[in-house]
């Protein structure tokens, strides 16, 4: 019996003491870092984390003046984590922008507090083409989901590929990938003749493929979110369908780098358009991995490069407003910014603060004993076709 | 047999000395009240300890009170959240206190229904049984993305001001005071439920069934009672956070929901209902700290403390905290004043 007011009377100093306010200098810039630490996309928050650190590390704390501070958080990959977390850190640690965003529903159910708050968002992960337009206050440095399918449509197109099965995750941005992909592939003469979707969580994709192998497409054209590659490549070999001669094309997504190298030899071949590739042969990506592989044991993915390039933009903005970091500022700041990243030459669209970058064909290959996605053709410039054909 | 009368005054007496409220009891709730003024930076926070403990407090009143475990009580929770939503996503309902009692409604129309599945069988069935409920629950608004937005959650709801002055701002004023009100209330409901015959009877129900049975209760139909209440409670609960986020996602069903509030109430303590509330307070308040100080490992931190808490015992964790109650027993000014009265009546010839 009295043990329940004995811990309630803990509870109450609990309460107590837990209240207590942050400090706030003005000399220091805050940066909201909230991504999936663990959980199911726990995989791009440790790329995430890794690549801001790596920024951080090379290009010091302090800029325009400011010093820069990141405030991580752990959403677990939940969107209602995400948004108290955001919520939190505009609203008591005073954060300049709030960055991360590991997955579509997460970005959007941020989008009304940036607005309401003026505070910038930043997405550095999700790839839904909407998001950019939920508030006027987001930029985005990852990529966008059409952005890759359409170049992968009219590659098909082009090389002897007719009938297409294709596998998309259920979700906003496998909505996005299956659309963009089958309207420019039948555009292009193509035909679709299966639409599957899988679910997002916890996917058993085996009677899928089934289903893909039994309608004998020349091609099965897959969207899954990073993460989540491994899982269907596995699959895709225990059911001999890359010695029945179905290619695999998609968005890199799922020939993401951090799981490539584990993927084993049936992912060999696999013809993929995406914006960045471990292998991308330039000095400034060299360095990048080299630098990313030091300092963590893993290989740099998409999804890192989205974070690093995230923090450039940050910082190059206030450089800009000379040290100003109020919402307005920053996103004129970073409307129209170019500069060569990792991935290869980017700029944000002054028009959508979407990004624009290159997007790259490449085929899985066998080097130095090592999976990489290698590239072979280059699309210069690629804007979000989503939002480039709204405007038409 | 009518019972002589001097038994029928004691049992009175004893039921209603179970009903006296304690000072410490007091204390929480006027600390869970000042906190709308003394703590306003961590209203976002505390919002969703109010709504973690109401749903908890609605675990309890079946696990603790009437002995039924469920790992799936977030069947009930999520669908009040997405009740609670839709209502706000198509303005049908544009009140927030209506659309809450639409929802807890609604989430007891689904235990009730669900009740009778959970009459059949032992423990291990029922966690199957509700287990399954809350993921074929999880499909269905999977499945039909029109209406609740799948994977993506539901967008795009806007929660029109608390009786069309008090808006829900980004700070969380309203959510908190908002959340707190309800929890408060419905905590007197429970409070009142569980202290009355009604809530006796559960008790032995889960004490002994067989025996309850044999002595006149109607085991069944108390289950099923209790068992919509508690689907209700884990409504609003839902509900409260889907008011409070203008949000809902399939998160609300999923099984890590109902196992995390497992954890709550077996930190807090089942069988009575301060339980739940304290083990909202320390996960929430552990999480918070944990995974800000360490966003990668902090469930390591957590399942340490939970073992720490089932090897060491909770009651001997409570004999550290000894001297808090005799504190408390001295303060208590009634128990002070009853003891007088029985010495004196002792002293009378």
């Amino acid at each position: 019996m009295l043990f329940k007011y004995a811990t309630g009377a803990i509870a109450a100093l609990a309460l107590g003491t837990f209240a207590a306010g942050g400090a706030f200098a003005q000399d220091t810039v805050k940066i909201g870092l909230v991504v999936a630490m663990t959980g199911q996309q726990a995989s791009t928050g440790k790329q995430i984390k890794a690549a801001v650190d790596l920024y951080m590390k090379e290009h010091g704390d302090t800029v325009a003046g400011k010093k820069i501070q990141v405030i991580l958080r752990d959403s677990g990959s939940v969107p209602d984590n995400t948004k108290r977390l955001s919520q939190e850190l505009i609203v008591n640690d005073k954060v300049s922008v709030i960055a991360g965003f590991e997955i579509t529903p997460a970005a959007l159910v941020v989008a009304p507090l940036a607005t309401e708050a003026k505070v910038v968002q930043l997405v550095m992960a999700a790839g839904t083409s909407i998001i950019t337009e939920r508030s006027p206050y987001i930029v985005r440095t990852s990529f966008t989901v059409p952005q890759s399918c359409v170049i992968v449509a009219d590659w098909a197109a082009k090389n002897n590929i007719k009938k297409v099965v294709t596998i998309v995750s259920d979700y906003a941005p496998g909505f996005d990938a299956e659309k963009s992909f089958t309207e420019r592939f039948k555009a292009a003469g193509g035909n679709v003749i299966e639409a599957i979707r899988v679910p997002l969580a916890n996917p058993d994709f085996a009677p899928f493929l089934q289903r893909a192998a039994d309608a004998k497409p020349d091609a099965i054209f897959i969207f899954v979110p990073s993460g989540q590659g491994g899982t269907f490549m596995k699959q895709f070999a225990e059911r001999g369908l890359d010695k029945a001669g179905i290619k695999l094309i998609g968005p890199g997504d799922v020939t993401d780098d951090d799981l490539l190298p584990t993927m084993g030899d049936a992912a060999i071949g696999t013809v993929t358009a995406h914006f960045h590739s471990a292998d991308h042969p330039s000095a400034k990506n060299k360095a990048y991995v080299a630098a990313f592989e030091k300092a963590n044991n893993f290989r740099p993915n998409f999804m890192s490069v989205g974070g690093y390039d995230g923090m450039h933009l940050i910082y190059e903005a206030l450089k800009k407003t000379g040290g100003k970091a109020d919402g307005d500022s920053l996103i004129a700041a970073m409307k129209g910014m170019a500069w060569e990243s990792p991935r290869g030459p980017i700029s944000i669209d002054p028009e959508t603060r979407d990004i624009i970058q290159n997007i790259y064909m490449r085929k899985v290959e066998k080097k130095n004993g090592q999976l990489y996605n290698v590239e072979f053709a280059t699309f210069e410039a690629v804007k979000d076709p989503v939002k480039a054909a709204a405007k038409k | 047999m009518i019972p002589p009368r001097p038994t029928i005054l004691a049992a009175t007496e004893w039921l209603s000395a179970r009903a006296r409220w304690h000072p410490l009891e007091f204390v929480f709730w006027i600390v869970a009240f000042a906190a709308i003024w003394l703590m306003p930076e961590r209203h976002l926070i505390l919002t969703e300890i109010a709504w973690l403990a109401l749903f908890a407090l609605s675990l309890d009143l079946i696990l603790g009170y009437a002995g039924i475990i469920s790992l799936g009580h977030a069947a009930f929770f999520g669908f009040g959240g997405y009740i609670a939503a839709l209502l706000a996503k198509y303005e049908i309902v544009n009140e927030p206190v209506l659309a809450l009692l639409i929802a807890g409604v609604g989430a007891m129309a689904l235990g009730f229904v669900t009740s009778f599945l959970v009459l059949r069988g032992s423990d291990l069935t029922r966690l199957m049984v509700t287990l399954g409920v809350a993921l074929l629950l999880r499909e269905l608004a999977n499945r039909y993305g029109w209406l609740t937005g799948g994977a993506d959650g539901l967008q795009g709801a806007i929660i029109q001001p608390l009786f069309g002055t008090f808006r829900f701002d980004m700070f969380g004023h309203t959510g908190y005071a908002y959340s707190v009100t309800v929890l408060f209330i419905l905590f007197l409901i429970a409070r009142r439920l569980v202290n009355s015959p009604f809530g006796l009877s559960l008790m032995s129900v889960k004490g002994n069934p067989l025996r309850s049975s044999a002595i006149g209760i109607s085991v069944d139909a108390r289950l099923v009672a209790i068992y919509t209440i508690a689907a209700g409670y884990a409504g609003i609960a839902g509900a409260l956070l889907a008011q409070t986020t203008a949000f809902a996602s399939l998160e609300m069903f999923s099984f890590d929901r109902s196992a995390d509030l497992l954890l709550v109430l077996i930190i807090g303590g089942a069988g009575y209902l301060y339980g739940g509330m304290i083990g909202a307070i320390i996960f929430k308040v552990m999480q918070d700290y944990l995974s800000a100080l360490t966003p990668q490992y902090w469930p390591f931190w957590i399942g340490l403390v939970l073992v720490v808490i089932v090897l060491v015992g909770r009651d001997r964790i409570t004999t550290w905290t000894t001297p808090f109650r005799r504190l408390a027993a001295r303060l208590d000014w009634r128990a002070a004043r009853r003891a007088a009265a029985a010495s004196n009546e002792g002293q009378k010839p």
